[in-house]
């Protein structure tokens, strides 16, 4: 019997960024105030868990100007697609297991 | 270790935020910059009907106490928003059809459910106001719920719209404090924004 509990990607544990990603996966680039807003958070908290998204390097982030305003958006990379991708299985998998 | 009813939250949670994110994105610039000119439109209407033949930079007390003329205004409106949101309508499912996605999506739902409630109250609190003879804020109150209404529904469409109503509400806001120029306010905001944001989305998303 496999565990597929080995298979949860640990970054992944975490309700936001299970949320950031699941965003990010259907859209091809994300704004951070829309993501904040999608997600009902604050600025700190988004924050922190996008850096350590970033630090698996499972989105990219580029800063832009749009009218002299800061504009960030976040683009998901092949790595964090495949990441996402995995940890949904396992998720299935641990709950079928269970049932 | 996680409960596992905590692994089917996450899930559930992943389902929910796909849905949540989707975004509208059949709507176009040129609709946007034609409301504009529609609104234009109407507010000379509007100031043949009130202001007439005095200039409409002059301050003036407002004489729309006749219910005729107050009927007359409303019935400009009402033809300024029909003939706008048909635009919006037709060029949307243009789009959306060019784009190979549904107009009536959870996506625009979404979206439309969230502007109403500010626009929806709006609306109601502006006739309350006209009804009850205060006239002097109602052209504000418009600009004000009208830019509540595109924030709340910015995030189920292109970032624009968020700045959109940012700048409506600070015109309605600076309007408020210039009781008697409400037409002018009420032109910039729903005629001019609308063609200068129209024309940037324009350029950005339909070209």
């Amino acid at each position: 019997m496999k565990n597929p509990f080995e298979n949860l990607d640990k970054a992944l544990e975490h309700r936001v960024r299970l949320q950031i990603m699941s965003v990010l996966v259907t859209h091809d680039g994300y704004e951070f105030n829309a993501l904040k807003e999608v997600l009902s958070i604050t600025d700190g908290n988004l924050a922190s868990h996008i850096k350590a998204l970033e630090r698996e390097k499972y989105l990219t982030v580029s800063k832009s100007f749009v009218e002299k305003k800061p504009n960030t958006k976040y683009k998901i990379t092949e790595r964090g697609r495949t990441a996402f991708k995995k940890h949904l299985d396992a998720l299935e998998a641990v709950v079928k297991q269970q049932k | 270790m996680k409960e596992i009813q905590e692994y089917e939250k996450d899930i559930a949670s992943i389902r929910d935020m796909m849905e949540r994110s989707a975004k509208f994105i059949s709507l176009t610039g040129l609709s946007g910059v034609l409301a504009g000119l529609y609104a234009l439109a109407g507010a000379t209407a509007a100031y043949f009907t009130v202001h007439y033949p005095i200039s409409p930079l002059k301050f003036r007390i407002y004489s729309v106490r006749e219910p005729d003329t107050l009927l007359r205004l409303i019935l400009i409106a009402t033809l300024v928003i029909i003939a706008s949101l048909a635009t919006g309508l037709f060029l949307s499912s243009k789009k959306a059809k060019k784009q190979g996605v549904k107009l009536w999506s959870a996506a625009s739902q979404r979206m439309l459910l969230n502007v109403s409630v500010p626009l929806v109250s709006g609306g109601i609190f502006i006739l309350i106001m006209l009804a009850t003879d205060h006239f002097g804020l109602a052209a504000p109150a418009s600009l004000i719920f009208y830019g509540l209404a595109l924030i709340q529904g910015s995030a189920n469409t292109f970032d624009e719209i968020r700045y959109l109503g940012y700048s409506q509400i600070i015109l309605g806001l600076v309007s408020a404090m210039l009781p008697g120029y409400g037409l002018i306010f009420w032109s910039l905001g729903f005629g001019v924004l609308h063609i200068v944001y129209g024309a940037i989305m324009h350029n950005k998303y339909d070209k």
